[in-house]
C-alpha cells in the first residue's frame, strides 16, 4: 500500500498490514468425522486492498473469514487484524426481523454508543449511499433480495470498521441484480478505502471485483495459487481483460479440483 | 405487467390487482367471511345438539335445561352487572397470577437458556410440573395459606410459570445461530447481546409460551376458585359452586358459558392477538 508523507514523498510497505495469517489450521469435528478445513493457511492482506478468496464449495472459505471475524477460534496458527473487530456480510443477510431498515443500520451505531443525533445524521448518509433511502422505515421482510443485501451492506458500513468481510453476500441473486451491486461495492469501496475479503466460488465475481485473488485447494484447505488484478476500475463483468482473467481462474480451479481427488484417490 | 393484463375485464380492476398481489379485495373480504361463519356455524351445532338431548328427555329439565332458558340467564346476569362484578374479581386474581407466574417463568427461563448448568439441572423437575394437574397442589397450598387469596394464587403461578418459562427455553433454541453471529460481530455481547438480540428474535415463541401459560393458569383458576371460594368475595368460581349448592341449573350453566367465554377471549383477543401482530411484523403472518 502506498501511504502519501508528510513531505509529499510516497513511501511503500510503512503501513502494517490489515489482516496478517501465518500457519493458521482449523480442525472440525472429532475422531472419524474429523475434517481438517484449513491448513497451514499464510497470508497478508494489506490496507485498503481488495481481496478475493476463491474455491470449490466445502474448501474452507467461510471457516477461514470466521476465523478472521473472530467467531471462531484456530486449532492452531497465529491470526493479527488491525483495527478492531472487522465487520461482516453474509450470504443471508441476516437483518433483525423485529427491526426497520434504519433501525438495524443504527444497531451497531448503538452498539458503540453513538448518541441519537449522530446515529440519524448517519444512517441517512449511508442508507444514501446504499440507494436506500426511500426505504427507512420498512422492515426486512418487504425487501427484496437484492434491498436486502444492500441494506446488510449498510449496516456492516455502520460499524465503521476498517475491514469488512463479506461471505458469498450476492449468491443468492440473479446476475443482473449481482451486477448492479459489484457497480455499488466497488463504488463503495473506493470511496471509504476499506479493506475487503470478499469470498467466492465464482472466477467471474472474483475478477470482476478483486485486485487479487487467492485460490484455495479443497481437503486440506490451502493456499493454492494467487493472482493480481491488473485491471482498471471501475471494471465491467463482461470486459475483455475481466472475462480473460475469469477463464484463467476457471481453468486454474478445474485442475485444483481434479488434483484434489485425484490426489484422494 | 404485460402478461399480467391479459384477459383483462376492465382495466381498472385489472391493474390494481397486479401490484396488491395477495391483498385483492374480494378475497380477502370473502376469508374473513369464512373466518366468522365456521365457528357460529360450530356454535349453533353444538346448541342444537344440546337441545335435542334435552328433548330427549335423558333428563329432568331441572337438572339439564335446554339453551334457550339458559342463555335467557346468562342475559339476565349480565345485565343486573352480576357477570362484571364476578369477572372483575376473578380477573384481577388471574392478572395479578400472570404477572408473578411472567415474572418467575421468564426469569427461570432466561436462567435455563444462559446456563446450561441450570438448564440441566431443571428442564426435568419443570417438564414434570407442567404435567402435573395444579389441582393437586391445592391440598399444600391450603395448608401452607389456609383458605385464602395465597392459596388461589399459588396454584395458579405454578399452573403457568412452567409454561412461560418452556416457551421461553424453547423459543430461544430456535434463535438463527446467525443472527446472534451478527449480532456478536457488532458489538453485542453476553446481557446486552441477550436483550437486544436473542430476545427479541424469541419474542413470538416467547409469547406463544404466554398463551399457554395463560391456559394453565385460569384452570389452575377455576379450579381455586372453586375450592377455596371466600364468601365475601363472589367470584366466578364461587358462583358455579353456589349454584350447584342450590341445585340452580340454569345458573350453573350460565355461569360455566361465562368461564367459557372469557378463556377464549383471552387466549384470541389478548395472546393469540399479540402474537400475530409480532408475526405480522416480521412477514411471518399476513397483515390485517
Ligand atoms: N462446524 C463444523 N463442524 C464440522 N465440519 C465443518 C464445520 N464447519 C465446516 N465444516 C467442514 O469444513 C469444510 C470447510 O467448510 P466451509 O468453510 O464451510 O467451506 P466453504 O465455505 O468453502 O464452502 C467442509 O468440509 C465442511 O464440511
Ligand atoms: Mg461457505
Amino acid at each position: 500500500m502506498s501511504v502519501l508523507r508528510s513531505d509529499g514523498t510516497q513511501s511503500v510497505e510503512l503501513a502494517p498490514p490489515a489482516v496478517l495469517v501465518r500457519g493458521l489450521s482449523r480442525r472440525h469435528g472429532r475422531g472419524e468425522q474429523q475434517v481438517l478445513a484449513l491448513d497451514g493457511i499464510d497470508l497478508e492482506i494489506a490496507q485498503g486492498e481488495f481481496l478475493c478468496l476463491l474455491g470449490a464449495s466445502g474448501c474452507g472459505k467461510s471457516t477461514l473469514l470466521h476465523l478472521i471475524a473472530g467467531l471462531d477460534k484456530p486449532t492452531s496458527g497465529e491470526l493479527r487484524v488491525e483495527g478492531g473487530q472487522p465487520a461482516v456480510m453474509f450470504q443471508d443477510s441476516a437483518l433483525f426481523p423485529w427491526l426497520t431498515v434504519a433501525e438495524n443500520v443504527a444497531f451497531p451505531l448503538e452498539m458503540r454508543g453513538a448518541s441519537p443525533a449522530r446515529r440519524r445524521e448517519r444512517v441517512a448518509e449511508l442508507l444514501e449511499l446504499v440507494h436506500l433511502d426511500a426505504f427507512a422505515a420498512h422492515r426486512p421482510h418487504q425487501l427484496s433480495g437484492g434491498m436486502r443485501q444492500r441494506a446488510a451492506l449498510a449496516r456492516a458500513l455502520a460499524q465503521d470498521a476498517r475491514v469488512l468481510l463479506m461471505d458469498e453476500p450476492f449468491a443468492a441473486l440473479d446476475a443482473m441484480l449481482r451486477d448492479l451491486l459489484h457497480d455499488e461495492l466497488e463504488r463503495i469501496w473506493q470511496r471509504t478505502g476499506l479493506t475487503v475479503v470478499f469470498v467466492t466460488h465464482n472466477p467471474r465475481e472474483a475478477a470482476r471485483l478483486a485486485d487479487r485473488v487467492i485460490v484455495l485447494s479443497s481437503r486440506p484447505g490451502r493456499v493454492a495459487d494467487e493472482f493480481t488484478v491488473d485491471v482498471a476500475r471501475p471494471r465491467r463483468i463482461d470486459a475483455p481483460d475481466v472475462s480473460r482473467l475469469a477463464g484463467r481462474l476457471t481453468d486454474r480451479l478445474k485442475e485444483i479440483i481434479r488434483g484434489d481427488t485425484d490426489g484422494a484417490a | 405487467m404485460a402478461t399480467l393484463m391479459a384477459q383483462p375485464k376492465s382495466s381498472e380492476s385489472v391493474a390494481p390487482r397486479a401490484f396488491a398481489g395477495s391483498r385483492e379485495p374480494t378475497q380477502s373480504v370473502s376469508r374473513s367471511r369464512r373466518g366468522v361463519v365456521a365457528p357460529v356455524l360450530a356454535v349453533v351445532v353444538a346448541l342444537a345438539l344440546w337441545q335435542l338431548i334435552v328433548w330427549s328427555g335423558w333428563k329432568p329439565e331441572w337438572v339439564l335445561p335446554g339453551p334457550l332458558p339458559v342463555l335467557r340467564r346468562l342475559v339476565e346476569e349480565l345485565v343486573s352487572g352480576e357477570v362484571a362484578s364476578a369477572a372483575r374479581i376473578t380477573l384481577a386474581r388471574a392478572a395479578l397470577g400472570m404477572t408473578i407466574a411472567t415474572l418467575i417463568g421468564t426469569s427461570l427461563g432466561v436462567c435455563m437458556a444462559k446456563s446450561s448448568w441450570v438448564r440441566n439441572a431443571l428442564s426435568g423437575l419443570i417438564a414434570g410440573l407442567q404435567t402435573m394437574p395444579s389441582v393437586s397442589w391445592f391440598p399444600l397450598a391450603i395448608l401452607l395459606f389456609q383458605l385464602g387469596e395465597e392459596s388461589i394464587q399459588f396454584v395458579v403461578v405454578l399452573g403457568a410459570a412452567p409454561s412461560i418459562a418452556v416457551g421461553l427455553v424453547s423459543a430461544v433454541d430456535h434463535v438463527p445461530p446467525l443472527l446472534v453471529r451478527v449480532g456478536r460481530t457488532m458489538g453485542a455481547r453476553g446481557f446486552v447481546l441477550f436483550r437486544r438480540v436473542i430476545f427479541p428474535a424469541a419474542l413470538p415463541g416467547y409469547v406463544a409460551g404466554l398463551k399457554q401459560g395463560w391456559a394453565f393458569s385460569w384452570r389452575s383458576l377455576m379450579a381455586g376458585e372453586l375450592m377455596v371460594f371466600l364468601a365475601d368475595r363472589p367470584s366466578i368460581g364461587a358462583r358455579l359452586h353456589f349454584a350447584r349448592e342450590l341445585s340452580d341449573a340454569e345458573g350453573l350453566l350460565a355461569w360455566m358459558i361465562v368461564v367459557l367465554s372469557i378463556g377464549i377471549l383471552v387466549d384470541l383477543a389478548v395472546f393469540g392477538r399479540l402474537e400475530h401482530t409480532l408475526r405480522a411484523r416480521r412477514g411471518l403472518a399476513e397483515e390485517h
